[in-house]
């Protein structure tokens, strides 16, 4: 009875101490991207304040087995590597794809899901393209900077397909639907979820490879992460992995299987070989000075188109009538008021279903149209800086309006104009990142993939800043030349 | 040709009836203080400025009361009327050649080499043609006025309209632009010179009228006019700085 009661007392008390220990030990951060949603992690429709989805549970068991609160961070899905080495949060969990390079430069945990990489096309296209073989010269869509992306980068040379990266996992199905791309290579999670959503499109069985989410930390971790191991394989082994996969409904049987060869097997599980092994500048290089080309070729032509349509759009404001002058102001103030981002959205996705633009075009519309708004009050304010005895004199020399405009007024003005239309191409040529998010690859979008992949933003972010000067210093000089020769002249 | 012509700025009315004759190879100036209404004049012959009431005929082309005309109504008077403005007005980014030359390349649809060629001996008559390649802020004070002249000399015009020609030169320049205007009114231009420089009208003016209340009020040869005026307003003329500084 004694014994018993003291055994009772040791119990209550170990009970206690565990308990305070873990009142006060800080809570577990961990990072993922809400965006991404459901399954992952989405905001809970019932309060969107918090988050749901199958790795916010396992969050929640690897936290409580290491007998601590799990706090959430929202993080872009491409930023989780480099803010888990920052330290901003202990373990990034949000449909993270094990790889070798990932492995080589953070802390890694076992995988806990095996998912497969399928191929979407298009109903009609079923029997035509069954892999990726058959896609050769045609546009297949997927995540930048995922395994699907690297492996349609790595597939390009062989088979000659065109991939496309997209900065969502939404679009590359609405495009596939719409015909600007003809396959959508990515997890069958994500595409599951996107042929439940809005459907359309069709998933071939087979699948194009298999890979594995995982939980990332940082390098130091790696006594954190091999705790984290070990309460991976015990719920594994007790199911409760199996009831959230099922609860959220992407269990089947190949996670069945997995499961077994995991316990089954103590050390990690082994990893293919990437194709892209290098990862040295000199093999990025050519990649990012092809994507410098797009971002010139992009900013010229769309300042080319900017400066037509501004002249345009000032001379219909200075000589237009009343009934010209209102839409145009119109026009400025439309586009001056809103986000250059939400234009391209609405250019590229939100008119697709009436007109389908390239992307390439898209770019240069969207950039153009908006630029052409600043441009035109550039143009407009230098007109009207020409003294009127300018113009007087044009008349009584029997010049006409028009030639007044072309001979006397105009390159007056251009003088005028040219440092802040310098200054607007600079800020075009940077602006002109912004149109990745419709698929288009410039510098910026190409220095993030590469960052993403060799997990650094320190060489590829200074690469990328010399390219910029490379290509905005020349400019701003020339300008400066002709000032001085406009002025000293 | 200007028949009482009755002109307003806003709710002010600046010319009350105004009447004007210059005939050809005639140099007449238009006298008055400031404000009194010369630059409206001048404007309004010019078709830059509208007026009220009343007629201007120009080389037979009438303009009609009201607002301006649009310049592709105003053809003929262009071809006629010359301006000479008050402010410099040399496009500036064009050298002195080219400002002359550009009426004559553009409107009257000269080839360069003749328009050219012209703009050189136009240039030459008013002693500034080593000037032809030097943009107009290189210019000093006279040269530009002389180029502006130059200027609107190449079309050609009957008439030449001067806007206060003397008030940025000095007494030496201004001896010389007048013997410049006298030699232009005897190939048998008519100039119409706006000015409260008595010397200088006295000096170079055949006729002299005198602007004040919006009205001619007196009007005839200079000496006539500037020596033994029984006008209040005209001897208020003779009183500002120019006049006195004769001594």
């Amino acid at each position: 009875m004694t014994r018993w009661r003291i055994a009772t007392i040791v119990t209550v008390l170990a009970a206690a101490a565990c308990a305070r220990t873990g009142a006060s030990r800080p809570p577990l951060r961990w990072g993922g991207d809400a965006e991404g949603g459901a399954p992952f992690v989405e905001a809970d429709p019932a309060d969107p304040s918090r988050v749901r989805g199958f790795d916010v549970e396992i969050a929640g068991l690897i936290a409580h087995g290491l007998h601590r609160e799990p706090v959430f961070v929202q993080v872009a899905w491409s930023s989780i590597e480099a803010s888990v080495e920052r330290g901003d949060f202990a373990i990034g969990m949000s449909g993270v794809e094990d790889r070798l390079e990932l492995r080589a430069r953070h802390a890694v945990t076992i995988p806990y899901f095996e998912f497969r990489e399928v191929l979407a096309v298009r109903p009609a296209d079923s029997s035509r393209f069954r892999t990726l073989d058959d896609l050769a010269l045609h546009r297949v869509a997927t995540l930048g900077g995922t395994g699907a992306y690297e492996r349609l980068l790595a597939e390009q040379p062989r088979i000659g397909l065109v991939p496309i990266s997209y900065d969502d996992d939404v679009h590359p199905y609405s495009d596939l639907v719409s015909g600007r791309v003809d396959a959508v290579l990515l997890d069958n999670i994500i595409a599951d979820r996107s042929l439940r959503r809005s459907g359309g499109f069709y998933i071939q069985p087979a699948p194009v490879a298999t890979g594995h989410y995982v939980g990332v930390l940082a390098l130091r971790d790696s006594a954190l992460r091999d705790s984290v191991n070990v309460i991976l394989r015990a719920r594994m082994r007790d199911g409760s992995l199996e009831k959230i996969f099922r609860a959220w409904n992407v269990w089947d049987d190949s996670q069945a299987g997995y499961f077994a060869r995991a316990l089954a097997d103590t050390s990690t599980t082994r990893l293919a070989a990437s194709a892209h092994a290098d990862r040295s500048v000199r093999a990025y290089l050519p990649a990012l000075l092809r994507a410098a080309v797009v971002t010139l070729v992009l900013s010229c032509l769309s300042m080319l188109l900017a400066v037509a349509l501004g002249i345009g759009l000032a001379a219909g404001r200075v000589y237009g009538s009343r009934i010209v002058r209102a839409p145009l102001a119109i026009y400025v103030e439309l586009i001056r008021g809103t986000p250059v981002l939400l234009q391209l959205f609405v250019l590229y996705y939100g008119l697709s279903e009436f007109i389908r633009l390239p992307a390439f075009l898209a770019a240069v519309l969207g950039l153009g149209l908006n630029y052409a708004a600043y441009e035109s009050e550039i143009y407009r304010a230098a007109l009207q800086a020409i003294p009127r005895s300018q113009l007087e004199a044009g008349r009584t020399l029997g010049l006409s309006e028009a030639q007044i405009l072309r001979l006397v007024r105009g390159p007056q003005a251009l003088r005028l104009a040219l440092a802040p239309m310098t200054n607007d191409f600079v800020a075009l040529l940077k602006d002109s990142s912004l149109v990745s998010v419709i698929t288009v690859v410039e510098l910026t979008k190409q220095t993030a993939i590469y960052a993403t992949n060799v997990g650094s933003w320190l060489v590829p972010g200074i690469l990328c800043a010399a390219i910029y000067l490379a290509m905005s210093l020349p400019l701003s000089r020339l300008a400066r030349r002709l000032e001085q020769r406009w002025s000293a002249a | 040709m200007v028949r009482d012509v009755q002109a307003s700025r806003g709710a002010h009315q600046v010319l009350r009836g105004v009447s004007l004759d210059v005939a050809p190879g005639q140099i007449c100036a238009l006298m008055g203080t400031s404000g009194a209404g010369k630059t409206t004049m001048l404007r309004a012959i010019a078709a830059l400025g509208p007026f009220d009431s009343g007629s201007i005929v120009v080389d037979g082309f009438a303009l009609a009361p009201g607002q301006v005309p649009p310049e592709s109504k105003l053809r003929v008077l262009r071809r006629s009327v010359g301006m000479v403005f008050q402010a410099q007005s040399l496009f500036e980014h064009l050298s002195v050649i080219d400002n002359v030359t550009l009426a004559l390349i553009h409107a009257l649809r000269w080839t360069r080499e003749r328009a050219e060629a012209e703009a050189l001996a136009l240039l030459a008559t008013l002693g500034v043609a080593h000037r032809a390649s030097a943009l107009p802020r290189q210019l000093s004070g006279g040269e530009a006025q002389r180029v502006a002249i130059a200027r609107a000399l190449a079309p050609d015009p009957t008439l030449l309209l001067l806007d206060e020609p003397t008030s940025a030169l000095d007494p030496a320049r201004r001896g010389s632009l007048g013997e410049v205007l006298r030699a232009l009114a005897a190939e048998g231009h008519g100039l119409l010179i706006s000015t409260h420089d008595v010397d200088f009208a006295e000096g170079f003016a055949d006729r002299v009228a005198v602007l004040a209340g919006g009205v001619v009020v007196e009007e005839g040869p200079p000496r006539e006019v500037l020596s033994n005026s029984a006008h209040a307003d005209t001897r208020a003329l003779l009183r500002s700085p120019s006049a006195e500084a004769r001594g």
